[in-house]
């Protein structure tokens, strides 16, 4: 590649300027959550006095253990459920070329931009009647319906991929179907399913429409849903506003930069193909 | 199975019979979920927009009352308009900063600093919207940084409760949402630049192209898949936002930041009507579509 000096240079001081812009509403959370709970801050200022006792303040007040409890509750019933049915379902739209898939994936496509808000009024009453209105229920259920269609598609793309030859190399060799598909199949989509999966605790994690909706208690919601009441709860002090939410966003932060590498892959994945 | 007997062409068609059996067993938990709560909500959010319903009392006949109000009621159209200048913070900003700065940060060489910069220009996607709302608030406040900022540089004059002025409030809920989205089109694009012929690049610049040529005549033609992909992504986070405008201003003030989620959400459970409501879902829905099927058919027209 040509590349000259200057454009170096410029490219450098471009980047450290966006990085910066992206931190500062981050640091900014953090100088405030670090300034004397009873004091209304100004702007974004060094903390002389850090504060640590706010995060223990708002840890107990905003009850964030219960929340999140009550999260990775949802968490591990949507994720691995959603992840079993993609993965049945793609490996018979995408290995197996039923008769009639190519009508099941136009059919499934269709529910791939349905924005949630145009689904939530009629969602709110077919969970009053199926009777787990305000539970964890009320979310793990619709999720891992509204999360299906872009599931069994991103599976679907996975099982195309896999040479047919393998499949039929196994049978000729005896293997039932059931075999070939825990011993081929299920090995060969481990990167996919765990990109999936990545995506889907990310998603359920951070969804805020249906928690605040469909559940009245914000300790049972997810802790992104559970924002809200964090907010009723200290609006008098942004100091213990910002360190609640701070704690919230903590975890995700630290199983990102953990697994920063599969996150952006699966993000980048998900995005081309979603 | 006995393959090996039967003749083959025989028995790769009865395998495909057993495959389709066996594949339409497997659709069924996935279709069972799928057809709850998508299509099962989406009929009767479409017979709840035919009624005049306030959830719980008698329901009544309207036709197509409800779609003739959220086409003809001040409050509705506002909504929708500000969903469309939402598009051009959600996605014109990230899009063209995204393309501008993924062709200044080409020239970077792998390594700690650039993974670095990966890893923070992603850390808006990985948390929340609401606390991207929660963030913002502040930053927006009349004691918050940005302000601090203005006065800092001369420019207190112009300091103000951002989100709490009718002139500002939509542009600086927006910006929020480009704040989030705008790294997220850097980094794919970034990728695509790295699958885009080097050679292409050299040839041109032997060429004595200038900057802006090469530009159009490379990095534009050469991502147009992510741009589709990208604007796709963000329209449909444009017209569907809730989460910021949740934790920011609720709509307000006045009505300068409604846009369609918050609308559904007030009118199907603050006023219980639940009929305009879903109305209203269903002509949302069909926005996305108008917005997003042309945006499909661009890209694959430009493929060929």
């Amino acid at each position: 590649m040509i590349v000259n000096r200057s454009e170096i240079v410029i490219g450098r001081i471009v980047l450290v300027v966006v990085l910066v812009l992206t931190v500062i509403p981050l640091v900014n959370m953090l100088s405030a959550a670090l300034q004397p709970a009873d004091v209304n801050p100004t702007g974004l200022s060094f903390p002389t006095d850090p504060q640590w006792i706010n995060f223990v303040t708002a840890f107990e007040k905003g009850n964030v253990w219960r929340l999140m409890g009550s999260s990775l509750f949802i968490v591990v019933f949507v994720v691995p459920v959603s992840l079993v049915c993609a993965t049945l379902a793609g490996y018979a739209l995408g290995n197996l070329r039923i008769a009639g898939g190519r009508f099941l994936f136009i059919f499934l496509i269709l529910g791939l931009t349905i924005p949630f808000e145009a689904l939530i009024i009629p969602l709110y009453y077919e969970i009053q009647a199926l009777g787990v209105l305000n539970t964890q229920w009320a979310v793990i259920l619709p999720l891992i319906g509204l999360y299906m269609p872009f599931s069994v598609v991103w599976m679907r793309a996975h099982f195309i991929g896999v040479p047919q030859e393998l499949s039929e190399a196994a049978r000729v060799d005896g293997a039932t179907r059931w075999q070939e598909f825990r011993s081929i199949q299920l090995p060969l989509a481990r990167p996919a399913l765990s990109a999936l999966a990545i995506l889907l605790f990310l998603w359920t994690w951070n969804q805020f429409l249906l928690p605040v909706v469909l559940i009245s208690d914000p300790l049972n919601r997810t802790v992104a849903g559970a924002l809200t009441f964090f907010q009723g709860q200290y609006s008098s002090s942004i100091p213990l506003l910002n360190a609640g939410a701070l704690i919230i966003i903590v975890p995700t932060i630290v199983v990102f930069i953990i697994f920063q590498r599969q996150f952006i892959q699966a993000l980048l994945q998900g995005a081309v193909k979603g | 199975m006995k393959t090996s007997v039967a003749p083959r062409r025989a028995a790769a068609r009865t395998a495909a019979r057993r495959g389709t059996l066996y594949g339409w067993l497997f659709m069924v938990p996935a279709l069972i979920a799928y057809c709850a709560f998508v299509i099962y909500p989406l009929a009767m959010g479409v017979q709840y927009s035919f009624y005049r319903w306030n959830g719980v009392g008698p329901s009544e006949w309207v036709g197509l009352a409800n779609y003739i109000r959220v086409f003809t009621d001040p409050t509705l159209l506002t909504s929708i308009g500000n969903a469309f200048v939402l598009i051009a913070f959600f996605t014109l900003i990230p899009l063209s900063a995204g393309l501008v700065l993924a062709t200044l940060i080409r020239s970077m060489k792998p390594g700690f600093f650039s993974s670095a910069s990966q890893t923070i220009l992603f850390l808006p996607q990985i948390i929340p919207l609401a606390a991207a709302g929660i963030a913002w608030s502040w930053m927006y406040a009349q004691t918050g940084a940005v302000n601090q900022f203005l006065s800092a540089i001369g420019l207190g004059d112009l300091a103000r409760p951002w989100l709490g002025d009718f002139q500002t409030a939509l542009p600086a809920v927006g910006l929020i949402g480009s704040w989030v989205l705008t790294g997220l089109c850097t980094v794919l694009f970034l990728t695509g630049i790295g699958k885009i012929d080097q050679s292409l690049y050299e040839a041109v610049r032997l060429d004595g192209a200038s900057w802006w040529r090469e530009f159009i005549t490379i990095t534009i033609p050469g991502l147009r898949q992510e741009i589709a992909v990208l604007a796709t992504l963000t329209v449909i986070a444009a017209l569907s936002s809730f989460d910021i405008i949740y934790t920011t201003t609720l709509g307000g003030p006045g009505r300068s930041t409604l846009v369609p989620g918050i609308s559904i959400f007030r009118i199907g459970f603050t006023q219980s009507e639940v009929g305009l409501a879903s109305a209203f879902g269903i002509v949302l829905m069909i926005l996305v579509l108008a917005c997003v099927l042309p945006i499909q058919r661009l890209a694959r027209v430009s493929n060929r």
